[in-house]
Order: C-alpha cells, then sequence, then structure tokens
C-alpha cells in the first residue's frame, strides 16, 4: 500500500498538524515504510480473539459524588497564553 | 562520610548515615549539586534545576531526622531527580517539548507527593524523549543526554536523564515512566536498577500522558533493595488514577532476601532473537547460571507472538498518543503561534510546537484510529495484545517469572540510528510487558565491551515483589555492579 499525499493532508488535518509539503511528503513515506514494517499483525491468527483495551482489570470504578477542593481560577489561566477577564482567550472561530 | 565520598552512595546508606548523625541532608543535597555541576556539561541529564526548592526541603528533612530520629521515613532527606513528564507544582515540567515550554503546574503528581511526604529533596527534572517517545533520548527538543559510561553514546530513552543522573553519581533514585521500555531500556545501557511495577501500581496522577493503558511511573536505583524501598513509597491505590489498582501493596522488602532456591525461572527462546548482541547474550546466559546455582530451576519456555508486540504497540500507543496531545491546542498552556483564525491557531502551533518523532507518532495513531482504517489497524492490534497477554498466562502457570535480555544491543553511539524503524527494535524485548500490563525489571548484569547488559526479570500481574526478589537474589550473587567513570572520577 503507498499513501496517497491526499491521505496524508488528510490524517495532518484530522490531527490540526499544519505540516508544510515537505513535511508531507516526508511524513507519508515514513508511513508507508512503517505500516509495511508492522504487517507482522496479519500473521497472527486473531479470528477467536477479543480486543484488549486495558490490562487493568478494573471494570466501573465508581466514587462518590462529593465536591472536593479544586485550582482556583487564577491558577487554572495562570498558564494560558492569553485569558481575559477569568476566561480563555482565543481568535476568531469562524473566518 | 563527607564531600565526594558521599558521591555513589546508596538510599540505604545515605539513610543509615544521616540517621545516625554523620551527614545532613544539607550535606547531601550539596554533594548531589556539586556532582551535577561537575557532569551535567557533558551528561545533559537536567532540564530545570530546583536548588532553592531543595535547600528549603533539605532544612525540613533535618529537622525532621532531629525530631523522629529512627522513626524518620527512609527516603526523607534523600536526594531524587524526576522524569520531566512528572508534574511537580511550580516547577517548569515541559516534557522535553517545545509546546509546553514554560509550563508550571498548579498541581503535584501523586507518586512524587508520595516521595515528598517522606521528606524527599529535589534536585532537578530530567532530560527525556519528548512526551517519552524514543529510546535514545535524541528526541529532546532541548538536548540529546550523554551515557556516563561514554558521552558520546546514548543513555537509553525515554528516561535518558534519569537513567543518567543516577549512573553519573548526582543522585541515588530518580523517577522515569515506562510506556515501551522507557525505564528498564535506559537502565540497562547504564549500568543501574530501572522497576516498572505493575499496572495500576503506582498512581499515574500528575504524569503527563503518552499511552494511557501502557505508561507506568517506576524507580531508577544503584541497587534492588533501594527499587524496594522507592517501589513501597509511591506504590498503592489512589482515588485520583481511576486505573490504580485497589488491591493492598505487597510489602516489598520482607520477602527481598528470601532467595531464589526452589522457584521455577523460565527463559523465553523468542527473547534470544537475531538482532541479539553476542556480548549481550554472553552476559545474560551467564546471569542464568547464576541463578540456576542458586537454586532456582531454569527451563525454556515459549512466548511464539513476541515478535508481533511491536507491530502491535507502534499502532496502540501511537493511537492513545494522538489523543492524548490533542489537549496541547495552544489554549490553555504552552507555546501560542499567533493567528487570525482559531483553527490556523491550532494548526500553526502544532507544527511548531511539536518535534519529528511526536508528529510521526500523532499522524501514525490518528491514520490507525481513522474512518476505513480502524478495524484493518487499531481493532487489530487490541486483538493481538489479548493473544501476547494470554500467552504470557499460560506460561506464568509453568514458571514463577522470566529472566531474559532487556535491550538487544549496548548503548549506541549518538546519531547511529536515524532511521525510526531501526530505533522502534530497541524496545522490543520490553514492550510486550507494557501490553500485558506486567512487572518487570532491568539489573546490571555485566558488560559487553565495556558497555553494560541489563538482565530483565519479568513477572505475573502484582508479583512485583517476586520480580524484586529474583533481581536482588542475582544481584547479591553476582556483587554490585561497576559504577560509571563519572562516579569514580568524584572520587578521585
Amino acid at each position: 500500500m503507498t499513501l496517497s499525499r491526499d491521505e496524508v493532508a488528510h490524517v495532518a488535518m484530522l490531527a490540526r498538524l499544519g505540516l508544510s509539503d515537505d513535511e508531507v511528503d516526508r511524513l507519508g513515506a515514513q508511513l508507508d515504510a512503517i505500516l509495511r514494517a508492522i504487517s507482522r499483525l496479519n500473521e497472527v491468527d486473531t479470528s477467536a480473539v477479543a480486543e484488549t483495551a486495558q490490562v487493568g482489570g478494573l471494570v466501573n470504578v465508581w466514587r462518590e459524588d462529593r465536591p472536593r477542593p479544586s485550582i482556583s481560577r487564577e491558577q487554572a489561566l495562570a498558564n494560558a497564553p492569553d485569558s481575559d477577564d477569568g476566561h480563555f482567550r482565543v481568535g476568531a472561530i469562524q473566518e | 562520610m563527607s564531600g565526594s565520598g558521599l558521591i555513589g552512595r546508596t538510599v540505604v546508606e545515605m539513610g543509615a548515615a544521616l540517621r545516625s548523625g554523620q551527614v545532613t541532608a544539607a550535606d547531601l543535597l550539596d554533594a548531589a549539586i556539586a556532582q551535577r555541576e561537575r557532569v551535567d556539561a557533558r551528561v545533559h541529564a537536567f532540564l530545570a534545576r530546583t536548588d532553592d526548592l531543595a535547600r528549603e526541603q533539605a532544612r525540613r528533612a533535618d529537622e525532621r531526622i532531629a525530631r523522629e530520629g529512627e522513626a524518620a521515613p527512609p527516603l526523607c532527606g534523600i536526594p531524587v531527580a524526576l522524569k520531566d513528564v512528572l508534574c511537580l507544582e511550580g516547577v517548569e515540567t515541559t516534557a522535553s517539548s517545545l509546546i509546553i515550554r514554560g509550563f508550571r503546574p498548579p498541581y503535584t503528581g501523586t507518586a512524587v507527593q508520595r516521595l515528598l511526604d517522606q521528606g524527599a529533596v529535589v534536585v532537578g527534572k530530567t532530560n527525556c524523549d519528548e512526551f517519552a517517545m524514543g529510546s535514545s533520548n535524541e528526541n529532546s527538543a532541548y538536548s540529546p543526554v550523554g551515557n556516563p559510561w561514554d558521552v558520546e553514546r546514548v543513555p537509553g530513552g525515554s528516561s535518558g536523564g534519569s537513567a543518567a543522573s543516577v549512573a553519573a553519581g548526582v543522585v541515588p533514585y530518580s523517577l522515569g515512566s515506562d510506556t515501551g521500555g522507557s525505564i528498564r531500556q535506559p537502565a540497562s545501557l547504564c549500568g543501574v536498577v530501572g522497576f516498572k511495577p505493575t499496572y495500576g501500581r503506582v498512581s499515574r496522577y500528575g504524569l503527563i500522558a503518552f499511552a494511557s493503558s501502557l505508561d507506568q511511573i517506576g524507580p531508577f536505583t544503584q541497587t534492588v533493595e533501594d527499587t524496594a524501598l522507592v517501589y513501597q513509597a509511591i506504590a498503592g491505590h489512589d482515588p485520583l488514577d481511576s486505573t490504580s489498582a485497589p488491591t493492598p501493596v505487597e510489602d516489598p522488602l520482607t520477602g527481598l532476601r528470601c532467595g531464589v532456591e526452589g522457584m521455577r525461572l523460565g527463559v523465553p527462546r523468542e527473547y534470544f532473537v537475531d538482532g541479539l548482541e553476542p556480548g549481550v547474550r554472553a552476559a545474560v546466559e551467564t546471569a542464568v547460571e547464576v541463578l540456576r546455582s542458586l537454586g532456582a530451576s531454569v527451563e525454556p519456555v515459549s512466548l511464539p507472538s513476541t515478535d508481533a508486540g511491536l507491530s502491535t504497540y507502534y499502532i496502540i500507543a501511537p493511537a492513545e498518543c494522538s489523543s492524548n496531545l490533542a489537549r496541547f491546542d495552544g489554549v490553555r498552556f504552552g507555546l501560542r503561534e499567533a493567528s487570525p483564525s482559531l483553527l490556523q491557531m491550532y494548526l500553526r502551533t502544532r507544527d511548531a510546537g511539536f518535534g519529528a518523532e511526536v508528529k510521526r507518532r500523532i499522524m501514525l495513531g490518528t491514520y490507525a484510529l481513522s474512518s476505513g482504517y480502524y478495524d484493518a489497524y487499531y481493532r487489530k492490534a487490541q486483538k493481538v495484545r489479548t493473544v501476547i497477554h494470554d500467552e504470557f498466562e499460560r506460561v506464568f502457570a509453568q514458571v514463577d517469572a522470566l529472566v531474559c535480555p532487556t535491550s538487544p544491543t549496548v548503548a549506541f553511539t549518538q546519531g547511529a540510528r536515524e532511521d525510526p524503524i531501526a530505533m522502534y527494535l530497541c524496545d522490543v524485548l520490553t514492550i510486550p510487558v507494557n501490553l500485558a500490563g506486567l512487572p518487570g525489571i532491568s539489573v546490571p548484569c555485566g558488560f559487553a565491551d565495556g558497555l553494560p547488559v541489563g538482565l530483565q526479570v519479568i513477572g505475573p500481574r502484582f508479583q512485583d515483589a517476586r520480580v524484586l526478589r529474583v533481581a536482588h537474589a542475582y544481584e547479591q550473587a553476582a556483587g554490585l555492579a561497576r559504577r560509571s567513570p563519572l562516579v569514580a572520577e568524584a572520587a578521585a
């Protein structure tokens, strides 16, 4: 299989990575090579096997629905590149 | 004990000296800072240095030892370094990435807090591969790290700085994180002990997430006994991590000296692969014979899907990382590349802020999860993960623990592995342990071409104490590992 430039650009947009044309070419070739290298997956018979999403063995971890102390609004905003009046500030959502 | 005589001491030795009044926590901190400044222009193990904080912590530790004496906790007053993916309130935490340069966490993670509760003294944050993705520490956005045995060589990764900080004698222990071998492989390459506990044993709260179903925090030390002490401090249930195991933690120190007589050890034949360097094979085979001579029965076992582990990991880990790293969007913390629209800001910030390996994994993971490919890649990988997990279960019905190499090679030269796939092969012998959630340790077992080799011991889930016991028995019989030239240099 070979990924087309359009496919690579599509995946980059899904991942919100604004790649340059050079990066699209380079990453496309690398992804191709990696996907070929991991084709060993297809040699394992999994016809009678269920998926494993996690190996912690826990199901339905509950806790009391009780408030506990949290960080302040000032602390939450302290690392923000831009904030205004107690909120995170970003640019226009529509062009 | 004073000055350079404090370099290269173990946690146990430092603790005894503190409690007997031979040294103070302030002395230990001075020695750690002096050694850090002596070596770090060559090793580059440290990012943020936390000397002011450390002096305050040392002062309080000395007060506590004066007050509590022998009852003071084992880590009280002892210097530690923390991998830069572990949040410590108010101290810059970058994950070795440009995208959160300058980030100061508003809280401290649980494992780190448990060290602080014992009176630990933090001398800094350690360099690593960006977001813990890599096997050589060359993916750090700030600097590669030199191996204390030969600074032209890599320390392994991703917790390269944490391994190097212990191997160079700056600190007697450090914390790292292990997603596919990121504690055990650098421990092997740097000639120190590195332990990845059972998944769920140590809370991940406050660990910057890479692949949440695989990540686990663990220690680097010079001895297995020190590892047991640190493990005991950080392990245990935490309501702030819903994947944290509620089962009680077995005391890792009680059985540590029980030896391996009568124990059944398995040697998985698939771990002695074609790419295994002859010197590594020889050192590990000698170590297995030592365990046999101590009374363990040693038998060959088979884990047939071992080589599929790498392929499974390189779908599952990137898939989880592509999701976890979505949070780095230039809104709440870190870098923002200014742009008139929100979408352009996301695109530019993430392009500018992430390094090449991180982008590669985000792309790979996004692709594997995307519509039309999910079944062929992600679902398939999850099924193979089950196969690998079940093979371990079957083997652990026959044997008590597995012994094998940690890394197929010794430390390689910086820049020698530019091809991503060649780099991924570094973790072929450590990855299956993460996929199955098992405890695994790397303990030094000699040298090949003058560079350290690690013996890996793997146990069933929640048999962390058994893994430590096997490693300790080997270490005691083999004699403690030689220290790196940077430790010898300080003593000279």
